[in-house]
């Protein structure tokens, strides 16, 4: 399983984020996507998604381009954006179950709590969301990474709001996912320590593509 | 497929029912309207009877874009519209599943608080009958038809004024014929038929193009 990007260019306006950009993602990696405010970060994450059009080039999953397959596509992706995606007047749990059946897992209320539980939100399972704190509020959207069976994350600063402990957490799932043939692409500032697979980077602005092996 | 539409109906219905206060602004706005035009026009039976079919009408009409603001904006600032958009299934199922839990709020009070408009405008039993029909083929035309111009507009400033603009001309056909069944139920010898046949024709024109446009402005309004 690859994602392949194949010279994009994208354009915000009349401002041009960049051009020309490729690279490829493999299983057992992870891409660290770099670059100053507004340097077109989530706007390349919204690309691969789909929900943004590319003015030139193609976003390819095993070979094809991602408009051609859709849902197959979709079915392997999960997304986390800057918008949490959690209803403020359901409850954690009912949050979770939601947002785990509409992205096609059907997973038991054991699997869930024990996902509410890992993430560190024992005892809140019935509390509604919108009486959370901001980091908690993340960490509901995150526990979601823990029951999805995609295989590629797009996440768009996933450690925005939460404590030092939630970050290692993060890390520790992220290098899980990546170590079971995942591949993750994010957007931070903190460094994911992995023991395998291979880190890529990518800096937007100058459209550099290093990889550290 | 049939799951994840389960699950969003679900979700929806259970939003509503812990804001109560959505539905039932839509329900009094519909029961003040119909109640100030008696006041206004005086309380006259031949009157009366004569304006109920438009009244209802378009006291239906202004209630249903009344809500219509509220059908995506929710989603689209949570992030969960976002999400649905990314869900491995047609947007336009997941699209169909709001729109009916939008008429389920929205649509169906009206329907079943019907009777009590009759009552208020002297109506006979039968016309009360056909007005309740009316309605039931009515008011999801106008669920779906919203739909699409909530998810055009969506992510605008002012969009609720922009939306009353889209869709009230679109709902004309659907006034005309269904506030024409309910004067002719009223008028010996008069058949409610092609009124009836009409309104079952929009209805399902709407039930298979509305999902699909709606799902493709809602892609451009995400962009």
């Amino acid at each position: 399983m690859t994602l392949e990007a194949k010279n994009l260019q994208c354009i915000r306006g009349d401002r041009e984020l960049f051009s020309d950009l490729s690279f490829q993602l493999e299983a057992n990696q992870l891409v660290m996507l770099e670059g100053q405010n507004g340097s077109g970060k989530t706007t390349l994450l919204r690309t691969l998604c789909g929900l943004y059009l590319q003015e030139q080039g193609e976003v390819l999953w095993d070979g094809v381009p991602i408009k051609k397959q859709d849902e197959d596509y979709r079915k392997q992706l999960l997304y986390l954006g800057h918008l949490n995606g959690i209803k403020a007047d359901l409850t954690v749990l009912e949050n979770l179950r939601v947002n785990s059946s509409l992205a096609g897992q059907n997973p038991s209320d054991d699997e869930l709590m024990e996902a509410l539980d890992t993430i560190g939100l024992y005892a809140f399972e019935d509390f509604p969301t919108s009486q959370l704190s901001q980091g908690q509020k993340r960490r509901v959207a995150l526990a979601r990474l823990l029951i999805s069976k995609a295989k590629l994350w797009i996440l768009d600063e996933p450690f925005v709001a939460l404590d030092i402990a939630a970050v290692e957490l993060l890390q520790s799932i992220i290098a899980k996912h990546v170590e079971n043939e995942g591949m993750v692409i994010l957007t931070t500032h903190q460094e994911v320590p992995l023991t395998t697979g291979k880190v890529k980077r990518i800096r937007l602005g100058n459209n550099k593509v290093n990889t550290n092996v | 497929m049939f799951k994840a539409f389960w699950v969003l109906l679900k979700r929806d219905l259970l939003l509503a029912l812990r804001r109560r206060s959505e539905i039932f602004t839509v329900l009094f706005f519909f029961l003040i309207v119909i109640s100030l035009f008696p006041l206004g026009v005086g309380t006259e039976d031949k009157i009366l009877k004569q304006i109920a079919p438009g009244v209802v009408w378009i006291a239906a009409l202004l209630a249903s874009t009344l809500a219509l603001d509220r059908l995506f904006s929710n989603d689209y600032l949570d992030g969960t519209l976002e999400q649905l958009t990314l869900a491995p299934q047609s947007l336009s199922i997941m699209v169909f599943a709001k729109m009916i839990a939008h008429w389920l709020l929205t649509g169906l009070p009206l329907v079943l608080i019907a009777p009590l408009v009759g009552l208020f405008y002297h109506l006979p039993t039968n016309t009360i009958g056909v007005m309740m029909l009316v309605l039931l083929l009515g008011t999801p035309v106008l669920s779906m038809i919203g739909a699409i111009a909530a998810a055009l507009t969506l992510g605008l400033r002012g969009g609720g004024v922009l939306v009353s603009l889209l869709v009230l001309p679109l709902y004309i056909p659907v006034l005309v014929y269904g506030a024409g069944a309910i004067s002719a139920s009223m008028v010996e010898g008069l058949s409610i038929q092609p009124y009836i046949l009409l309104l079952s024709a929009f209805m399902l024109l709407a039930l298979i193009f509305s999902p699909w446009a709606t799902a493709s402005a809602l892609k451009i309004s995400l962009e």
